[in-house]
């Protein structure tokens, strides 16, 4: 039986699709009303939170998409509903051409599928050794014969992230949190995943570590041929690791372009001034605009453009339409009436 | 020369625990100018928080300061009586914590709490006190500012509540402001505003602040000097264009190196091998010396004291006249970036 499975993890049809990862108008919808006698009492109708709302993208192999928004932009509920852990509301998620919440058989699908979380202090169980913890994935795929091979799997593992295989006798907290992230990664890749989701997983280490498990990610990411959907707050970090970057604002991807070209010529006025916030590290005292505004409620969107309250650009028609994605020449979408318009 | 709003010479911070006495701060010394930004930045340890808290006197107990002093214009307030410190402190010295919800009392309207530090630190009447604090919120950029002073701390967003901390410090006018983090649970797009309300409001009103943070870039935005604290001591201080720009210290070249940047592309990032030394076990000598590409037999056996160095002063026994001032940039510059992990460095 185990046997079987190894064969079918080792031998997985190379697709000739270049998408490995497909998403269509993914939506998320939480219910956040009162409960219900509060409702009847208080006359309050039901809340619900739009977190995402109609998101597409597709994901080349070997290519890093990354996703860029500030807090309560949906990035998360995005990575959570394209590795399987929630259900879209709305939309479909294609891993390969199996569609993961339409009859894809989730366990072989899973096996290819890992996350690195942004704590790696909440995300490993403080009662398990170290290489009890790597090794569950194999054992949970069965993807090892007998206790030989996992111990040598996982030996193997450590010294790929830059542990000692020694490490695994050791529990999660005599290690930092740089080490923690290591051990994160090595457990994400035991599984012999293709894909991996990875959300903000480098804003609880300090700098000079974050740049070791960034370089270390790129590494493994050449090495194995993984692909990479990097979720993150830091436009710095995404400039860093991805190929094409995507940019949320309330639910929405508003700008999907090629790294090179979203940081060369920003389109949507959110984008610019995303980038326009970002402190000036060079210290060039390039002209900027000053940012205005806040991220409105979730719950009570503004109509039409949700970013139509903050944009300098905005018009009548922001207020009413909802701006609809539009692809250009160069491969990039955009969501923005004014764009449209010729106004930028 | 006038007399430095801040001025904390030799200040060391010990911590006596029952494996042996902790040294937190160890010989740190600066000043900061009326109307200037030190910025003091460092990574998780570095004791840049601790220096802080020592300087308004909140060390927690067993902490305390084991030498130095800290002066306030001039006069000493290290060793004042807690209930003259209480007094130094919200009066002279006014503090911005990272989470601007613990700074706040839930229970009280934000306007209450501001006119209550008005009216312990001043003799203004209650109706005084309160369009005071309608006036220091407008400052901090509340708009309907009257309306907003009735409102309870959870009814303003992260970003309206920091206004609302930072507005609380400047209360009573104070001629310091120690903000320890103030925009790192900010979203990036309402950090820049911030940062931009406390240059402002220091630039009129010619408080000193001495900014605390992790993050380079809202110290390259805000300060005008800039001192990198590793393992409890200064490794450089100066202006923050020279610092920022070319740094001495070969930690500071790496903590630069290790920041992604817009401008950089997908470049490899430089990484300084190991990790951050706990305070159990500073090494002897330079503390940077087991992660220095550059470390001589000196390193390991002598602690260096800060010399100037290319504008600014740092604690480097190969920077400055010594070794003709560029032999640490300019090394630094051809080794390449070196593979390592931080696996040995931090558990072991």
């Amino acid at each position: 039986m185990q046997d079987v499975a190894i064969k079918a993890a080792e031998t997985a049809p190379p697709s000739t699709s270049p998408n490995l990862v497909e998403a269509r108008g993914l939506s998320r919808v939480f219910d956040v009303s009162k409960p219900w006698l509060n409702r009847v009492i208080e006359r309050e109708p039901q809340k619900f939170l739009k977190a995402v709302t109609d998101v597409s993208f597709t994901i080349r192999r070997r290519e890093t998409l990354a996703l860029v928004g500030e807090s309560g932009s949906g990035k998360s509920t995005v990575a959570k509903m394209v590795v399987g852990l929630l259900q879209p509301s709305a939309g479909q998620v294609k891993i390969d051409g199996q569609d993961m919440w339409g009859g894809a058989d989730l366990t072989t699908l899973r096996r290819r599928i890992q996350m690195i979380f942004q704590d790696p202090y909440a995300s490993l169980n403080p009662r398990w050794r170290v290489d009890h913890i790597i090794a569950d994935p194999i054992r949970a795929f069965g993807l090892a014969r007998d206790r030989d091979e996992i111990e040598h799997r996982v030996g193997e593992l450590l010294t790929l992230v830059g542990l000692d295989p020694l490490d695994g006798r050791k529990y999660p907290h005599e290690f930092s949190g740089g080490q923690r992230q290591r051990i994160c990664i090595a457990r994400a890749l035991s599984s012999k995943p293709e894909f991996l989701v990875c959300d903000v997983p480098t804003s609880a280490l300090d700098v000079s570590v974050q740049a070791q498990i960034l370089n270390l990610m790129r590494d493994l990411q050449d090495q194995f041929g993984l692909t990479y959907l990097f979720i993150s707050h830091n436009l710095a970090v995404v400039r860093h690791m991805a190929t094409r970057i995507g940019v949320m604002y309330l639910g929405r991807v508003i700008e999907l372009a090629e790294t090179e070209a979203l940081f060369r010529a920003p389109q949507h006025p959110y984008t610019r001034m995303l980038l326009d916030a970002v402190p000036d590290l060079a210290m060039t005292g390039r002209p900027r605009k000053r940012v205005e505004g806040e991220i409105p409620n979730p719950i009570d969107p503004p109509p039409g453009c949700a970013f139509h309250p903050r944009c300098p650009l905005a018009f009548e028609r922001c207020k009413i339409d909802v701006p609809v994605s539009h692809v250009g020449r160069d491969g990039r979408a955009v969501a923005c009436h004014a764009v449209e318009a010729g106004k930028v | 020369m006038s007399v430095p709003v801040l001025s904390v010479r030799n200040l060391r911070v010990e911590f006596p625990t029952r494996r042996g006495t902790l040294v937190a701060v160890d010989d740190v010394s600066f000043d900061i100018a009326a109307g200037e930004v030190l910025g003091v930045v460092g990574e998780s340890g570095a004791g840049k928080s601790m220096t802080g808290t020592a300087v308004i006197g909140l060390l927690e107990p067993p902490g305390r300061i084991a030498g130095g002093q800290v002066l306030l214009k001039g006069e000493r307030i290290d060793n004042l009586p807690p209930e003259k410190m209480r007094r130094v402190r919200g009066k002279r010295i006014g503090m911005v914590f990272q989470d601007p919800l613990t700074s706040l009392n839930p229970l009280y309207r934000v306007g209450e709490q501001l006119i209550e530090t008005i009216r312990t630190h001043t003799d203004a009447s209650a109706s005084e006190a309160r369009a005071k604090a309608i006036g220091l919120l407008e400052a901090a950029g509340i708009q309907g500012a009257s309306r907003r002073i009735d409102s309870y701390p959870h009814e303003f967003s992260g970003g309206m509540r920091q206004r609302v901390v930072i507005a609380l410090a400047l209360a009573a006018e104070p001629e310091l402001i120690i903000a320890d983090e103030p925009t790192t649970a900010l979203d990036v797009s309402i950090q820049a505003q911030i940062i931009e309300l406390l240059k402002r409001l220091c630039r009129e009103r010619g408080a000193a602040i001495m900014l605390i943070t992790h993050d380079m870039g809202v110290i390259a935005e805000t300060a005008d000097r800039v001192a990198v604290m590793y393992a409890g001591r200064i490794a450089e201080i100066g202006p923050v264009r020279d610092v920022v720009q070319r740094p001495q210290h070969p930690y500071t070249r790496g903590l630069m190196g290790s920041i992604p940047k817009l401008e950089a592309g997908g470049a490899r990032l430089a990484q300084i091998r190991g990790s951050m030394p706990r305070l159990t076990a500073i090494p002897k000598g330079c503390a940077f010396n087991p992660r220095c590409e550059l470390a001589v037999e000196r390193c390991r056996q002598e602690r260096p004291e800060p010399v100037h160095a290319g504008g600014s002063d740092v604690a480097c026994w190969l920077a400055g006249a010594a070794t003709a001032g560029k032999a640490p940039v300019e090394a630094m510059n051809s080794t390449p970036p070196v593979v390592t992990s931080d696996a040995k460095g931090g558990a072991a």
